[in-house]
């Protein structure tokens, strides 16, 4: 009944998809033009900045020794992730890759994870609503301005809520996690301190990722109070909530469940550029500093990290489809 | 006693910028309580079309553009919402033709027919788990399901299982009426045999007025007591169905489908099909519409539309030259030899 | 199934869509099957709203040297400057007009846009195309492919692509996207090539010994024209947002005149909190009209294609 094949079947997809990513951002250095590892040694030294060994083995692991083979490289990079050892950065000095996205990505996290799940509910929740409600007036307000905020890209969204709320009105802090001189701890007052600066970027994340879930979710309804046992429901006189609901809505969610893990793809992306633009703490900010910086290490490492969150995220959603699905489970 | 009452039903779909179609046109009959009914007709003849009407089913684009429905002397064209929900319990129940998607797919058949319960329960009632679950057993009992059936969801089951799934949830609704709208098109002639076995004896056991709809005249005749033939959104004959199967006369398109199946017992068996294609239903008709396929059409056929007529025992038909006098039929006899 | 980025949202159900094969169409003259699908787009109101904007910016970037009051690049104006007569919105860091600047960027933008929105919706139907007609081996590669790009964070990747390659031409920009973006309609495009080959009309093509690239061409493409427009238009919309991202990031060249190297400038130079917020307000407000109309055709597109999105 559970369906362990359902689960077997996932989980070695998502596996074989984990080591593919690896594998890949092993590659993609490797593919690029010229020698990042020369320019990158070249850069530094003439930055004034002393190479250290763990530097240079960083940014080796990364990038890979000319004259090592290809082979000798993947294993000692498969081996060096494995345990988490991403080397030296050379962006904040005497800190460690791994030290470095260790600070960032608690911030990106909550940012990120509350803006999705907040964008998901109340915009699957306004999708079923217009959708059940099509043709009327509130269904072509939701639709309409949906559709022109599925149009805005994150960062211009972030930069009009910053200057008007932000610059214009002093409704909020206009940079930043946390007032500077705090240090982050886990207190009531530094907790609302972090909450309150972090409110405008994630209106911005929620509003720009709400679209795409309101008017997903409105295409599901529609589609779904066409099929036959949403008439059969009518034709038995069930009540309009229960329908509504348990009938339509239950399985319109199906699809947008299956997307959670591509929306998410989208919130991440945004939330690089909005990370920028409110200078949140977070991996998005690091991401920008290691491209600015051309810290190779670091940026691979950032985009590893990226990757394998986006996978194992996509992995529980799965799961979850599992549970809402009874089809998929002996499929 | 008359359960249900239709008069000058006319329904029209309107899509977006396109044509009207007029797919029923001024269709009145009456349901004896008790009756088992059978609509026969080709495809787009109206026949699906009707039993949504009757039933107050109909979706845009169609819609009932006039007409009378009574329903226990309670005209329900004019019902919505609430009003309409409550006729439902003890009313008039529907089985669709594609009863394999009629089950919602995340919800066990346990929960469904829960559903149903709960959403007609009077006051004071109260449906608990095991009142379902025992109510839910009796219904499976009824359309030959095995009481296992309640705790499984609607891709654990077989098409015609479904399909008796289906019924058991109309049931539950314990109506006067239930409209089966071509209940066994989706599955296997086995299956089908078995089904239809079924829906003629739970009628006879319960007693309900039944409407079954369905192209295939061999279905109808076999099952119901009178037999309607519908052709171009209206019907042409309205006759017993022993007295269809006796022969006698008929309307020249009712003896057109009976020339489309053949007596699996006869000798020599020749199949007919029926030349030439429906009429455009988006254009008025002011002649018989089945003349141009008709192979004894006279003059009188191209310019006057024939009314249902009485004939002897009963039955009635449309058409100029086997209708309403006995010269008129003679004559078509002869013209037609 | 797809909720794909907020950009392209109407793709979300692309795969319920694609269980409406549209029509086998008989193969007309190109010109009037191009017609006659522009004036099926224009009886949708959307989609009429998104090719009136369309049509604007393609009229813009057409003309932009009878349009734009002064060069582009000139510094020949006193920096920073609001809107006034003669700069209509006001002069850059750099002393440039920005109306000027807005005019010619149309160019970047649209080409970008649809480069970008090309190259991966033919990236798309290839691999849709091989995926859906061999299945075994060369399809479950391919899908694991197309699942694997789909996973991978869009923008991040872009951004790690574009960091590594040293000049960003908007050329470069444009191939970035196009190649990180077809993950999307490739998917849908296998499914619709895999439900169109078991059809009665492709098998009968097979049978009676036709070729496989004539079956292809003649049999299978026609019927995923709309598909391949939609998938186009979702992912143009995709690119003229990531185009701008990656040249507000300063990833792009930012001496290209484009509206995103605008806003690159406008944000390094804290052109919000010194007042010229015309200098984010206007381009931003103009890559949201581009990506505004690609949605809108899109909408028309999907309603052609799925009547019960049909607006009554």
């Amino acid at each position: 009944m559970i369906g362990l094949r359902y689960f077997a079947r996932k989980g070695a997809m998502f596996l074989l998809t984990l080591w593919a990513a690896v594998t890949l951002n092993f590659i993609i250095p490797r593919l690029m033009p010229g020698s990042p590892v020369q320019a990158t040694l070249a850069r530094l030294a003439a930055g004034g900045q002393t190479v250290t060994e763990a530097t240079k083995r960083a940014i080796e692991i990364q990038l890979g020794l000319p004259h090592s083979s290809l082979w000798t490289q993947y294993l000692d990079y498969l081996v060096n992730i494995s345990r988490l050892r991403f080397g030296m950065t050379y962006s904040i000095t005497d800190e460690s890759v791994a030290h470095a996205i260790l600070a960032a990505a608690p911030w990106t996290l909550v940012l990120v994870g509350t803006s999705t799940v907040i964008a998901f509910v109340v915009g699957t929740l306004l999708g079923v609503y217009a959708g059940w409600r099509r043709q009327t007036r509130v269904d072509s307000v939701v639709t309409v301005s949906s559709t022109f905020f599925s149009a805005f890209p994150p960062f211009f969204l972030g930069l009009l809520l910053l200057y008007f709320l932000g610059f214009k009105y002093h409704m909020f802090p206009l940079t930043g996690g946390y007032t500077p001189g705090l240090v982050p701890q886990l207190t009531l007052s530094f907790l609302g301190n972090a909450v309150y600066h972090s409110i405008l970027p994630a209106v911005t994340l929620v509003v720009t990722s709400l679209a795409g879930w309101v008017l997903g979710m409105r295409n599901n309804m529609i589609n779904t109070l066409g099929e036959d046992y949403v008439l059969f429901a009518e034709a038995n006189g069930l009540r309009n909530r229960t329908i509504a609901l348990l009938y339509v809505a239950r399985n319109a969610l199906l699809p947008n469940v299956t997307g959670f893990g591509l929306a998410l793809g989208a919130v991440i992306g945004g939330s690089v550029l909005v990370e920028s633009i409110f200078g949140y703490p977070g991996i998005g900010s690091l991401l920008l500093l290691a491209v600015d910086n051309r810290d190779y290490p670091l940026m691979q490492a950032i985009f590893l990290l990226i990757t394998v969150s986006m996978l194992v995220t996509i992995f529980l959603v799965d799961l979850l489809y599992g549970l809402l699905d009874p089809r998929v489970r002996e499929a | 006693m008359i359960l249900l009452e239709a008069k000058g039903v006319n329904v029209v779909y309107q899509p977006g910028r396109g044509e009207r179609i007029w797919a029923v046109r001024d269709v009145s009959l009456s349901l004896e309580e008790g009756e088992f009914v059978g609509v026969v007709g080709e495809s787009g003849c109206g026949k699906s079309t009707l039993g949504f009407a009757l039933t107050q089913m109909l979706q845009p684009p169609a819609f009932l553009e006039s007409g009378v429905i009574e329903f226990r002397g309670v005209d329900i064209a004019g019902l919505r919402g609430e009003g309409l929900r409550h006729q439902r319990r003890r009313g008039f129940a529907v089985v669709l033709q594609s009863g394999m998607n009629a089950l919602n797919p995340v919800r066990t058949i346990h929960h469904q027919i829960g559903d149903v319960l709960q959403a007609h329960k009077l006051g004071g009632e109260h449906w608990s788990k095991d009142a379902v679950h025992d109510r839910g057993v009796e219904l499976l009992g009824m359309v030959g399901l095995d009481s296992s059936v309640l705790g499984r969801f609607p891709h654990e089951l077989s098409g015609g299982m479904r399909q008796r799934a289906a019924i058991a949830l109309a049931l539950a609704l314990e109506p006067e009426l239930i409209v089966f709208d071509e209940p066994t098109t989706a599955l296997d002639v086995i299956v089908q045999a078995a089904l239809m076995e079924m829906i003629k004896e739970l009628q006879r056991a319960r007693g309900f007025t039944a409407l079954l709809i369905s192209h295939d005249m061999s279905v109808v005749l076999d099952a119901t007591d009178r037999a309607i033939v519908m052709y171009a959104g209206r019907i042409v004959e309205d006759q017993g169905s022993m007295q269809m199967v006796q022969g006698g006369r008929h309307h020249p398109y009712t003896e057109a489908l009976f020339r489309c199946y053949a007596d699996p017992r006869a000798d020599d068996v020749v199949l007919q099909d029926i030349p030439g294609s429906p009429p455009d239903l988006s254009l008025p008709d002011s002649s018989c519409a089945f003349a141009p396929r008709c192979t004894i059409a006279e003059g009188r056929c191209w310019h006057e539309r024939p009314l249902l007529a009485e004939v002897g025992s009963g039955g009635a038909i449309a058409c100029h030259l086997r209708g309403s006098s006995e010269e008129s039929a003679m004559e078509g006899r002869q013209g037609g030899a | 199934m797809a909720i794909v980025p907020p950009a392209s949202p109407m793709q979300t159900n692309r795969e319920d869509v694609v269980a409406v094969v549209a029509p086998p169409l008989e193969v007309p003259k190109r010109l009037r099957f191009v017609t006659r699908a522009l004036l099926t787009l224009w009886s949708n109101r959307k989609a009429r709203a998104g090719l009136v904007i369309l049509g604007f910016f393609i009229l813009v970037a057409i003309f932009a040297p009878w349009l734009a009051p002064h060069s582009p690049t000139a510094t020949s104006f006193r920096p920073y400057q609001n809107p006034n007569a003669v700069n209509w919105l006001g002069t850059t860091g750099n002393g440039q007009d920005v109306l000027s600047q807005m005019i010619y960027g149309t160019r970047v933008s649209l080409l970008v846009g649809l480069g970008a929105g090309l190259l991966a919706t033919c990236l798309a139907l290839i691999i849709g195309l091989v995926a859906g007609f061999r299945p075994g081996v060369v399809d479950d590669v391919l899908s694991f492919s197309t699942n694997l790009a789909l996973v991978l964070p869009g923008l991040p990747l872009m951004i790690v692509i574009a960091a590594y390659l040293r000049s960003n031409s908007m050329w470069m920009i444009l191939l970035v996207i196009g190649f990180t973006g077809w993950a999307t309609g490739a998917r849908v495009m296998r499914s619709q090539t895999a439900t169109l080959r078991t059809r009665d009309f492709v098998t009968a093509a097979t049978f009676s010994g036709q070729r496989l690239f004539r079956i292809v061409f003649r049999e299978i493409l026609p019927n995923m024209i709309s598909l391949a427009a939609a998938s186009f238009f979702g992912a143009a919309t995709a690119a003229v947002i990531a185009a701008a991202s990656l040249e507000f990031l300063g990833l792009g060249n930012p001496n290209t005149v484009s509206w995103g190297s605008i806003l690159y400038w406008a944000e390094n130079d804290n052109a919000l909190l010194t007042g010229q917020w015309v200098l984010v307000f206007v381009p931003g407000l103009a890559i949201v009209l581009l990506a505004l109309s690609f949605i809108l055709i899109n909408f028309g597109i999907d309603a052609l294609s799925n009547p019960r999105l049909r607006e009554r």
